[in-house]
């Protein structure tokens, strides 16, 4: 016994199980009790009595849920789309040896540092008619010029798109231009010998072989998508009316400010869910790879 | 200075065996090398006796103590890592130090053991650089010199020159078996390179499949290897191999030609008869004229080697090795009889491929 | 690494659309933060009568006193300075004490090869990806029964908690890298695992270590939910006091303040940004590729 104890000094599982111990309570705890919340009928203090599904039944019927998913996914699908093209075609420019690449790299690069909070404002100054672009290109004599997405239910969605892809295209591009340092400089040579056009090298040859890198920009915009609270907070706090409402403002209104802890709780259950099927083939192909 | 007692070393992950149950009996101050290609457990085995892993069943002694459950540290060695693995952030003097530090040994004994240690092995003027900062044959004596600073005899070695260039391999060799004779410790030491095997030890241990093979002085390994594994293991290019049927009269038969073993020193007397296998080193045949050879064989091609030249021959579709002189193989004919030395050939049983 | 071809054999017309195409990003990427420069020093009357692209008619640095010191948040009218300290006196404990604990829990995950490990590793991969809110109430109450529920010491907790599978996992991928045979070395010299950690591979993890720092503090100084929630009153982070001036004052909408409590707000990380740039890409380069 003296020995086995002596032994442990020795090797890591002392730390690696209290590390676990950690990440079980608070991470794999808290999503139990999270679970268990959402099959109760709590409000405002968590009560035992379990109701079952009808909490996720209840979300169904509920409008503010059904829009935050709809705007969900529309936000989701534009802004993980036009952060990849758009943080492509910035890594294959920056790519092609130019002049200043290092300051270019840094400007596309700096929104990553600044908070989403100061992001949401910054945008919202810039896009709110009345101050911000509208009202710049009207004092430069265009009267009629509107551009007051902002204010428009049916449009400020994108404008909350145009903030992230600001803030994100950067990722992509820095992630996607590792990528192509890494491609072997043998397989270009070899494309300029078949004379192959620069554009149909990339879409045909290179970025077929960097879908490893593309995945891994999918999942973390994903997981941005699905996280995305601070942004909205700042920028639409949801409005106008409930046009941008999203899951996580959902659950994190419900769970302090409208008080029902069950409610809440079951959207959170399925905001994680969503994350777990987006992760799957990741994860799966991660550990494949590993074996 | 200890003797080193293995017995009945199992180890397994999972299904996977590692070692089958190895015994070894190793004297004060031998130097004994493990013999053996990557994979067949000589790694594990070290690891083990070094306490880094543990065994599933068997017994360790380390001159009168059963070091089994100890703790490295506390198992009176040390040893060599194949990549030096010195302290990247400490100065040589640190990494020479670091250990006694840890025992807690007083700084003027330190310092002293460490200035003993550095001198010997000349490295008392790299004391204040960092590894990184050194060559690889330099970092090669700090590792070493680590090793030496808190031995108390035994020390291990894991490929310790692999990483080193053709040149300085051969040098850091011969330094070593010195430094052996000089302080008379006992020294396990792990590789792959049968010309280190050969040159350093006392006693190769060759290992297959977690299994020692055989275990005796280097030359008798190369002489009388145990078995046909051992025998195609060591020596380059490998060892001439003829199938064909023994006879209870001492007579082998290739098919072709009988050719009688009355030269041959078997192990047990003569066995009975079988299908047998027999091993012939490439300098232990003579090139004769066809009629006076044991066999003849068509000449295939000539390889000079400067010194020496190969000869390589066909005899029934397989290829068989000569050595000789240049100007021999330079005057070679087509066809050629081959006279073996029998009384340096090996016989194989083709059944058990044990010695007979 | 060998660029696909470069800007010297390109035809001029192609070279021109690329660095027009770069130049006009670069804008993109550039503009909210030259307006909100510009107009953090504008006063009040030319934003009245202009919009927020005209240029001011004169150079103020009043803005940035009010918001640094009397700007209001509801009634206490003290600026975003106790916000500015609040977020340093999070964020630099909470960054020290992650990166150690990441250090030494990555360390011993490297270490440890167990049957098992790899199902480990999956549980932290997902805790990367867990959304915040299926978490977020029962720590609430598990932070409460500890009695650091809203103080100072609560949000620290949390950030580190909720940091570590990230910060767990980045020094993990490095210590994988670092040779085995270091640590088998010292472990035969007799050090413990424990001291192993703290005199053979800390001081060789300044790499990792920068990195995990830099992407930490801006993780943690730009954090909004978690400090909204957990910091209490007492000890609000700068950028939940950011999004109350901003909002108390929408009614007097002082847009010039408001800007430079962002700037204020944002400075910190940018310098670190700017500071740091090789760290903070190669950060984010191996941040993304996790795993």
């Amino acid at each position: 016994m003296t020995h086995w104890f002596k032994r442990q000094m020795f090797r890591p599982v002392f730390t690696v199980v209290a590390f676990f111990a950690v990440i079980a309570i608070f991470f794999y705890g808290s999503i139990g009790w999270t679970f268990i919340m959402s099959l109760t009928k709590s409000t405002l203090i968590p009560r035992y009595d379990f109701v079952g599904f009808d909490q996720y039944v209840e979300l169904m019927d509920n409008k503010r849920w059904i829009v935050s998913c709809i705007n969900m996914v529309v936000f989701g699908l534009l802004f993980i789309i036009g952060s990849l093209i758009l943080g492509s075609i910035l890594a294959i420019l920056l790519d092609r040896g130019i002049a200043g690449e290092g300051a270019f790299r840094t400007i596309f690069l700096y929104p990553l540092a600044i908070s989403l909070i100061v992001t949401g404002l910054g945008w919202r100054w810039l896009l709110d008619p009345s101050i911000g672009i509208q009202a710049m290109v009207r004092d430069m004599g265009w009267d009629n010029f509107v551009f007051d997405w902002l204010t428009q239910p049916d449009r400020a969605i994108y404008t909350l798109v145009i903030a992230s892809i600001w803030r994100s295209a950067g990722l992509v591009m820095i992630i996607v231009l590792a990528g192509l340092r890494s491609v072997d400089g043998d397989l270009w040579k070899a494309i300029r010998m078949e004379n192959v056009p620069v554009w149909r090298a990339y879409v045909q040859v290179i970025f077929p072989g960097m879908r490893p890198v593309f995945a891994s920009c999918i999942v973390l915009l994903m997981s941005e998508v699905i996280r995305g609270y601070d942004l909205i907070v700042a920028m639409t706090n949801g409005g106008p009316g409930i046009s941008t409402e999203m899951p996580a403002k959902f659950a994190v209104d419900f769970f302090f400010a409208r008080m029902n802890l069950s409610l809440a709780s079951a959207a959170s259950i399925l905001m994680l869910l969503l994350s777990l099927l987006m992760l799957a083939p990741y994860l799966y192909s991660e550990f494949r790879r590993r074996d | 200075m200890y003797n080193i007692s293995l017995s009945k070393i199992k180890k397994s992950y999972g299904d996977l065996t590692i070692l089958h149950s190895v015994d070894m009996e190793i004297e004060e101050g031998e130097f004994i090398v493990i013999l053996g290609s990557s994979g067949c457990g000589k790694s594990t085995l070290l690891n083990i006796v070094a306490g880094l892993d543990t065994c599933d069943t068997g017994r360790i002694m380390i001159g009168e103590k059963d070091v089994t459950d100890l703790e490295p540290s506390d198992r009176d060695l040390s040893m060599v890592f194949q990549s030096y693995a010195l302290f990247p952030s400490m100065t040589v003097k640190r990494n020479l130090s670091f250990g006694m530090e840890i025992a807690r040994v007083p700084k003027a004994e330190r310092e002293a053991k460490v200035a003993h240690v550095a001198k010997l092995l000349q490295i008392d003027n790299l004391l204040d650089r960092k590894p990184s900062q050194l060559s690889g044959g330099q970092r090669q004596r700090v590792a070493i010199g680590r090793a030496l600073v808190r031995s108390t005899g035994v020390c291990l070695f894991d490929e310790p020159l692999s990483n080193l260039d053709a040149k300085l391999r051969t040098e850091t060799r011969v330094e070593l078996k010195k430094l052996h004779s000089d302080l008379g410790f006992t020294m396990l030491y792990v590789t792959h390179d049968q010309v280190e095997a050969m040159t350093m030890a006392d006693r190769v241990a060759v290992m297959n499949k977690g299994r020692v093979e055989q275990f005796a002085p280097p030359q008798d390994i190369y002489e009388k290897p145990a078995n046909l594994f051992v025998a195609s293991f060591v020596g380059s290019p490998v060892i001439n191999q003829i199938e064909g049927t023994l006879g209870a009269d001492g007579v082998f038969d290739t098919g072709e030609t009988r050719i009688d073993l009355g030269g041959y020193d078997f192990d047990h007397g003569k066995p009975e008869a079988q299908d047998a296998v027999l091993a012939v080193r490439c300098e232990d045949i003579d090139i004769v004229s066809p009629e006076e050879g044991h066999i003849t064989a068509d000449l295939d091609f000539v390889e000079l080697l400067g010194a020496d030249a190969l000869a390589w021959v066909v005899y029934h579709g397989k290829r068989l090795s000569v050595r000789m002189s240049v100007d021999a193989a330079r005057a070679l004919p087509k066809h050629v009889g081959l006279r073996f030395v029998l009384p340096k050939a090996s016989v194989f049983s083709a059944k058990t491929e044990q010695r007979l | 690494m060998s660029s696909p071809s470069n800007t010297t054999t390109m035809p001029l017309a192609a070279k021109i659309g690329l660095y027009a195409f770069l130049i006009a990003s670069a804008l993109f990427f550039l503009a909210p933060l030259i307006v909100i420069v510009i107009n953090s020093v504008k006063p009040m009357a030319d934003i009245r009568s202009g919009s927020l692209l005209s240029l001011p008619s004169e150079i103020t640095f009043e803005p940035w006193r009010i918001a640094w010191s009397s700007a209001c948040t509801g009634l206490d009218c003290s600026g975003i300075r106790p916000g500015l300290m609040n977020s340093i006196l999070i964020t630099v404990p909470s960054v020290i004490i992650s990166v150690l604990a990441g250090a030494l829990n990555g360390y011993a995950l490297a270490q440890w090869r167990a049957r098992f490990a790899d199902w480990l590793m999956l549980l932290i991969l997902i805790g990367l990806f867990v959304p915040y809110q299926a978490m977020l109430y029962p720590t609430v109450k598990m932070l409460s029964g500890m009695g650091i529920f809203r103080s100072y010491w609560g949000i620290i907790f949390v950030h580190v908690v909720y940091g570590l599978p990230y910060t767990t996992l980045l020094f993990r991928n490095f210590y994988v890298g670092v040779p085995d045979e270091i640590s088998r070395a010292a472990r035969m010299e007799g050090a413990t695992f424990l001291r192993t950690f703290w005199s053979v591979i800390l001081p060789i993890s300044t790499n990792i270590i920068v990195v995990v720092a830099i992407l930490q503090f801006t993780g943690i100084w730009n954090d909004y939910l978690l400090g909204l929630i957990f910091a209490g009153n007492d000890n609000m982070p700068m950028t939940v006091q950011l999004t109350n001036i901003v909002n108390n004052s929408r009614g007097a909408a002082e847009p010039n303040v408001n800007m430079a409590a962002a700037l204020l707000a944002a400075i910190p990380t940018l310098v670190v940004y700017f500071i740091s740039g090789r760290y903070f890409v190669r950060g984010i380069a191996t941040g993304a590729v996790k795993g």
